[in-house]
């Protein structure tokens, strides 16, 4: 790992001022992304802002059908938290499925989401929920928040300090996992709520994470698994790598889909 | 630079570091605490798991500058004098480790599983916690035995044991 300085940030006001002193500076939350990538030396800020010790980011909120989650909420939080689990159980399902319980312990929404890895599990669930992103500056909705590979459409010196969404009626979350890393080679995130299905893929997209229409026009007319025979996501737009075809991935979006509306129907 | 305090094992310690020390080599290099070990760079093996304020976390992916103020236990704050830890004497017991370079994480994931799950433990929740320790050599079997066995034992002997 190259040099640094390190500044633990105190609120968020704090942290944006850090983050501007820097010459390249980068925030840190869970670490669990950006450590590693700086022990390879793939990342090397000149200063590490950390978000970890901000309490206005912390903790989770439900009122009603209205959840809020703060930025720096941990990937265990979010797991274990009851009023969570009692209104939105596929994101707590999600939640206890990214990486091991080292990595959750560290791990946070805001760090995950502002990575927009393109086999991440966050960003399928925010597509699916139709969450919206709260920043520093603004509020965005998930529809326009991932960009692309690695890309949001965060600022420089934007932090994400929240996300927020209405719990739909029914969700699932179902992932094929790379057994080594155990980020999706494909996950799909199904959710059922008043304005109709939506249905978010994640690991698969050649350009991150994306929504399948076709097949939420298929599931808002009838949401049962048969719904979607015959219906797949062209490999054309996906990734091929060591670990899986574009057509053996296409093949899974559909089986993952059909998994996750059999289980939210259940 | 920054100067970096923690409580490691019940003990205040500090030291002067450069900021991108992290904290395996602080614990290993500046307290010469070696019972964490370092297994791959990746952030996968887990041979570096200790515990900061209660929870098990991976002592190579985090900064020691980021831990500052942190309660840390590492393995060698585990046992009382000479009587092993339940979770040490269940893997003594059970064969749980062969070569022993994956068994510093093994036990302190062990001792976190277990205080998060005090209904008890089953294989499959034992071996799905499990996922973030590798072991090149048991196959993982004992492994599990152990850990089952210790909680056993653990939940039996609750106030009784020392909390890890
Ligand atoms: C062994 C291992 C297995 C993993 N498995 C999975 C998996 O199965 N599924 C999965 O989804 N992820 C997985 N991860 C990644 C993990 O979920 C990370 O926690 C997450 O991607 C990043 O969150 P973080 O808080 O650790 O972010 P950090 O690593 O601290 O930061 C990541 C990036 O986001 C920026 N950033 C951080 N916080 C904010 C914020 N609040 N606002 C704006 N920018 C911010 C940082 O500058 C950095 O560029 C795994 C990681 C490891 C080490
Ligand atoms: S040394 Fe392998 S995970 Fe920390
Ligand atoms: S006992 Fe050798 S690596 Fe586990």
């Amino acid at each position: 790992m190259y040099s640094l300085n390190y500044h633990r940030a105190s609120s968020v006001a704090d942290a944006v001022k850090l983050q501007k002193k820097g010459e390249d500076a980068k925030f840190v939350s869970g670490g669990m992304t950006l450590i590693p990538a700086m022990k390879s030396r793939l990342a090397a800020p000149s200063d590490l802002v950390d978000l970890a010790h901000i309490a206005e980011m912390k903790g989770i909120k439900v009122s009603g059908k209205t959840v809020t989650i703060g930025g720096g909420t941990t990937h265990a939080e979010v797991a274990t938290d009851a009023k969570l689990k009692a209104v939105c159980p596929a994101l707590s399902y999600l939640a206890s499925h990214i990486g091991d319980p080292h990595v959750r312990h560290k791990g946070t929404i805001g760090g995950s989401i502002a990575n927009n890895d393109p086999a991440a599990d966050y960003p399928a669930a925010m597509l699916a929920l139709g969450a919206t992103i709260i920043t520093n500056k603004r509020e965005i909705a998930a529809d326009k928040f991932f960009t692309g590979l690695f890309e949001t459409a965060l600022k420089d010196g934007e932090i994400v300090t929240g996300v927020s969404f209405t719990a739909p009626a029914q969700a699932a979350y179902e992932k094929f996992r790379n057994p080594a890393s155990r980020y999706a080679i494909v996950g799909v995130f199904v959710a059922k709520g008043k304005d109709g299905v939506r249905v978010a893929v994640t690991g698969a997209g050649d350009e991150g994470v994306f929504r399948a229409k076709g097949m939420e026009a298929a599931l808002t007319k009838s949401f049962v698994p048969a719904s979607l025979d015959g219906l797949a996501i062209p490999a054309s737009g996906l990734m091929s790598d060591m670990h899986a075809s574009a057509e053996y991935r296409s093949s899974l979006i559909t089986v993952m889909a059909k998994r996750a509306v059999a289980k939210a129907s259940a | 630079m920054s100067d970096v305090s923690l409580v490691v094992n019940g003990r205040k310690v500090s030291g002067s570091v450069e900021d991108r020390t992290l904290l395996v080599h602080f614990l290993r290099e500046n307290l010469g605490l070696t019972g964490t070990h370092v297994g791959c760079d990746t952030s996968q093996c887990g041979a570096c798991v200790v515990h900061v304020d209660g929870k098990a976390v991976k002592s190579c992916t985090i900064l020691a500058v980021q831990a500052s103020g942190s309660e840390v236990v590492t393995i060698e704050g585990l046992a009382n004098g000479a009587e092993l830890h339940p979770v040490q004497a269940a893997f003594k017991e059970h064969h749980g480790l062969q070569c022993g370079f994956c068994t510093p994480g093994m036990i302190m994931s062990a001792t976190d599983m277990i205080r998060r799950h005090p209904e008890g433990l089953d294989e499959a929740t034992v071996r799905a916690e499990l996922e973030g320790n590798i072991c090149r050599c048991t196959g993982y079997h004992n492994i599990v035995k152990a850990v089952l066995a210790a909680s056993k034992t653990m939940s039996k002997s609750k106030g009784k044991a020392k909390a890890a």
